[in-house]
């Protein structure tokens, strides 16, 4: 893959391990991908497929001293991000590089006001102009927070789910980031909230064309806002593809059974179907394809080695076996 | 107050009404001392010495309490020594939590390598014995409330550190810590204005409930000569001094120790009451 200028963020063989007790565990394995300006770009797949792990090695804040990135290039503007050191990294989070964390209702300090919290960003990059709590203000209301001049001195347990969610939005989008992580940000939300969240997003995007890594496992949530999909499946991607072509056209087995696994209104099925067995252990991954023990098309040599990325279109890709030719 | 209001929600928590007016008694002797107390504490009136109190034989209402061997007013001294009481545990908690909690903070925040040297060193602080430092230490600068506030600030951290290492360590796991991070913020800056915070409950509730041993401390270092020195009124010299009286005259060391045990106490209770209201979920019993 090669360095694009137009690309925000991209990731290069990147590997997440975690030293444990039982052993090694490669949460994030060899994974690229980039992401381009203005782009949003959906990360999907289920739980502990390293989605997460993924978004907080972007933003170096692995859990320490267990979790490592061992190997791989981070290149954030073009920048290597491994090769910065922490102060280096402080000033970039929050600042160029936000993220909105998954539970809104316990990511705050209930002991903070929320209007303290959210001009955080704001203190620690030296970015307060005027009052700190007119910015504040500004924020909650370009989040749709209604009467921002008097929440803005509520406590976060004041605040609804929804809210919540779309007070850490504000904080995410305080400096106009470059590059938005939102880590599951409507998982935690009913389903009507989570729509005008999502809308929110999408509408913030469009003013300040910032990039956005959407980490979800909801195949619905994607198909609002995403342009172009990663599919992620114990710890590698597997299936990258533009949002409509994955819909339409799914290369990797795996992808085609979360799609069929999403009912869709007004097609009555006998039963939903669903991917057979578990995912593999972490701690005992299978040598050849991961999904092979799952996979419906499984042959003798997916036991045998991990497929290849195979480009079957431009912009699309999948690691199959079924479509490698000899 | 908000705090009484939670009584019927937290269900048999009961205001400790006792505590409250055992505390109310020395607050009122601290604050008001120079208005209520009937003489000078260290004005002697060599005619009426070692004078019993008003309901004995000879006692007389001009000194409810009777007076020392000197024809001091016992209760005027009472009322007095609650100051130097006060100054002693509020000085030293100050001194050692202040000293306790930010490196407990630093400890948990921290971990690996530092939090095992500070907790080390913590081990190693609680294996000293106290008396031995205070003695030296007052040997060196000499006997006074001062020696007593500096030796009991330097032995006392180890304690709130431990606490605030532990509680540090659940809270930095929490989102709000990560959120922080995830906006920038410096490790010292999330230290004190979002971990702190939350581990104050905890350090007012350990504060309240260790005056109560730190007077009975301070009146035991006093006792043995290491305290305060005369002429300062403190609980604990006074029983220092009316020791050797004590066939003839018990009203010299019993009104004293009233005094001690009423406010320790007033604190104990008040402090065991606090932990139950403030901090649900930490039950130490």
């Amino acid at each position: 893959m090669q360095t694009n200028q137009d690309n925000i963020l991209e990731l290069q063989n990147v590997t997440t391990t975690f030293f444990t007790k039982q052993g090694e565990v490669k949460a994030v394995d060899d994974v690229s991908f980039r992401v381009g300006k203005g782009e949003t770009v959906g990360l999907v797949g289920e739980s502990g497929c390293g989605k997460s792990v993924t978004s907080l090695s972007i933003m170096r804040l692995v859990p320490q001293p267990a979790g490592k990135i061992v190997s791989g290039k981070i290149l954030f503007r073009n920048e290597d991000l491994m090769q910065k050191t922490e102060e280096e990294m402080r000033h970039l989070r929050g600042d160029r590089l936000s993220m909105i964390l998954q539970d809104p209702m316990v990511a705050m300090n209930q002991l903070l006001t929320v209007g303290k919290q959210l001009g955080e960003p704001y203190v620690f990059h030296d970015k307060v102009k005027g009052s700190l709590q007119g910015m504040c203000i500004d924020l909650l209301r370009k989040v749709k927070v209604p009467a921002p001049e008097s929440r803005v001195n509520d406590y976060p347990f004041q605040f609804s789910g929804g809210m919540s969610q779309r007070a850490l939005i504000a904080m995410g989008i305080a400096n106009n980031p470059d590059l938005l992580i939102a880590d599951e940000p409507t998982t935690a939300l009913d389903v009507t909230i989570a729509t005008q969240v999502l809308k929110l997003m999408k509408e913030i995007q469009g003013e300040t064309n910032s990039s956005i890594i959407l980490i979800t496992h909801d195949l619905a949530t994607v198909a609002q806002i995403c342009t172009r999909v990663l599919v992620m499946y114990a710890g590698r991607i597997v299936e990258s593809a533009p949002i409509k072509t994955f819909y339409k056209n799914p290369a990797h087995p795996y992808s085609v059974g979360l799609i069929q696994s999403v009912p869709v209104l007004g097609r009555s099925v006998e039963r939903l179907a669903s991917i057979s067995g578990q995912p593999p252990s972490l701690f005992a991954m299978p040598e050849g394809c991961r999904f092979a023990p799952r996979c419906d098309k499984a042959h003798k040599k997916c036991f045998k080695a991990y497929p290849p990325k195979t480009q079957l279109e431009d912009d699309h890709s999948a690691a199959c076996w079924l479509y490698v030719k000899d | 107050m908000k705090l009484f209001n939670k009584k019927k929600r937290r269900g048999g928590v009961r205001p400790p009404v006792f505590g409250f007016f055992c505390l109310g008694f020395f607050f009122t002797a601290v604050i008001f001392a120079n208005l209520i107390s009937p003489y000078d504490p260290n004005e002697g009136d060599l005619f009426n010495t070692t004078m019993p109190p008003a309901w004995q034989e000879d006692g007389t209402m001009a000194h409810i309490l009777g007076t020392d061997m000197l024809g001091r007013d016992i209760l005027s001294r009472i009322i007095h020594g609650s100051r130097m009481s006060l100054l002693i545990s509020v000085g030293c908690i100050l001194f050692y939590g202040s000293l306790g909690v930010i490196l407990g903070l630093i400890s948990g925040f921290r971990g690996g390598r530092t939090d095992m040297f500070i907790m080390r060193l913590a081990d190693l602080w609680l294996s000293l014995p106290g008396i031995i430092l205070l003695f030296m230490l007052a040997s060196i600068y000499g006997p006074s409330a001062k020696t007593i506030i500096i030796t009991f600030g330097i032995m006392g951290w180890p304690n709130y550190a431990r606490i605030v290492r532990g509680e540090c360590l659940s809270l930095k796991q929490r989102d709000f810590v990560r959120l922080a991070r995830v906006a920038g913020c410096s490790e010292l800056r999330i230290m004190f204005s979002h971990i702190l915070p939350n581990v104050f409950n905890t350090i007012i509730i350990m504060a309240t409930i260790e005056v109560g041993g730190i007077i009975v401390l301070t009146a035991t270092m006093s006792f043995l000569g290491l305290g305060t020195q005369p002429p300062s009124c403190d609980w604990g010299l006074m029983l220092a001094e009316g020791r050797q009286y004590i066939t003839y005259a018990w009203w010299l060391v019993t009104f004293p120790g009233i005094a001690i045990v009423i406010t320790v106490l007033g604190f104990n209770l008040t402090g065991d009451w606090l932990r139950e209201v403030m901090d649900p979920k930490q039950k130490l019993r």
